[in-house]
């Protein structure tokens, strides 16, 4: 880059236009993608995006601080977000209602799943403690997974990322899966989907179906609760 | 529209206040979650405008997670040292989690077998 263009982007990323501006571009572009690829969830938008980003920020030698700055007015509106996921749970109040029990144990069974599996892969494969207790809650959504992994002494930013990688790998390959064990019912698979991989998740639940997107919406929210009060209790018994 | 907007914020408030006053182990959002949805089931219907403004926020869920996940750029080289243990735990984490939950919800019959519909969700 010479001297003259790398006074402008330094200018420039003072300000959150331009942060605000490459995020929305390059979430566009991987949308535009997906749309493309006729929603196929191996070409997940928020994959390609955030690889994208890391690139460019790389490349021109920009701190994630410095972007966030930024970024931080999109980060903002996931509290809003989460809030109108009250909708579509109201639109399918009628199916949650029917199956109250079914989801009840099902999530449990999930929520111990997501906790035990994940700690026990990477035990038997060496990782420190320090990534276990980062990895535990790994299927909550990143505000609550990232107070949890906290408050055992892990590091909340790299549980940050665990989180949203579990989303992107759960919203990738969990339709595969489902269709593997012949999962079609769409409160099942979405409360499947909610569980394992919180808002990214969910996400793409409710670009397929509405009664999906209610289920995983719903689940994400029991999993927050489940998790943030079976996690701190089952590691202070194990450790 | 904006009335609608500001009535989300305004649960998003009221669900961090709850939290902060109760020492709730659960997000704001969540709890602000719980409150609209609360506020919905009381008044038995759900407003155009307030459809219009959340199916917005929904509609473009997953673009709100970019910002967070670029973080993945602080912790690349702990991730990179630990890489092995990382990948397989959170694959085989997450696809054990989808199967049992949804293995689990089949047992108990679903929400309703015969409204199930197919497709790749």
């Amino acid at each position: 880059m010479g001297e003259g263009l790398r006074d402008i982007w330094v200018y420039l990323a003072a300000s959150p236009l331009l942060a605000l501006t490459l995020t929305l571009a390059a979430y566009q572009m991987g949308f535009w993608i997906y749309r493309k690829g006729r929603l196929n969830p191996l070409l997940n938008p928020v994959l390609f995006a955030v690889v994208v980003l890391v690139a460019i920020l790389t490349v021109t030698d920009t701190a994630y601080a410095t972007y966030f700055e930024g970024a931080q007015f999109v980060h903002f509106l996931l509290g809003p977000a989460t809030v109108a996921l009250a909708l579509p749970l109201y639109r399918q109040i009628e199916r949650v209602r029917k199956s109250a029990l079914a989801i009840t144990v099902s999530l449990l069974a999930g929520s111990l799943t997501a906790i035990v599996s994940a700690v026990g892969i990477a035990w038997v494969f060496g990782a420190t403690d320090e990534i276990l207790v980062s990895l535990a809650p790994k299927s909550v959504t990143a505000p609550v997974a990232m107070g949890i992994s906290e408050q055992l002494g892990g590091l909340p930013s790299l549980t940050a990322v665990l989180v949203i990688l579990t989303g992107i790998l759960g919203a990738a390959l969990g339709p595969f899966l489902l269709n593997l064990l012949r999962v079609k019912d769409m409160a099942a698979r979405g409360l499947a989907i909610g569980t394992a991989s919180h808002g990214i998740g969910t996400a793409r639940a409710l670009q397929v179906s509405e009664v999906a997107g209610a289920f995983s919406g719903l689940a994400m929210g029991l999993n927050a609760l489940a998790t943030a009060i079976l996690l701190p209790l089952l590691w202070n018994w194990l450790f | 529209m904006i009335f609608y907007l500001t009535l989300i914020f305004a649960c998003q408030l009221a669900g961090e206040l709850l939290k902060a006053a109760l020492e709730l182990p659960v997000p704001g959002p969540v709890i602000g979650m719980v409150i609209l949805f609360a506020g919905l089931v009381i008044k038995g219907g759900l407003p155009e405008g307030l459809a219009q403004v959340g199916d917005t926020f929904l509609g473009n869920l997953s673009l709100l997670f970019v910002p967070a996940g670029v973080g993945v750029m602080l912790h690349i080289a702990l991730i990179g040292e630990q890489a092995l243990a990382i990948t397989l735990a959170l694959v085989g984490s997450t696809l054990a989690t989808i199967a049992v939950t949804a293995l689990v919800m089949n047992l108990f019959g679903g929400s309703d077998r015969q409204e199930a519909e197919k497709t790749d969700g």
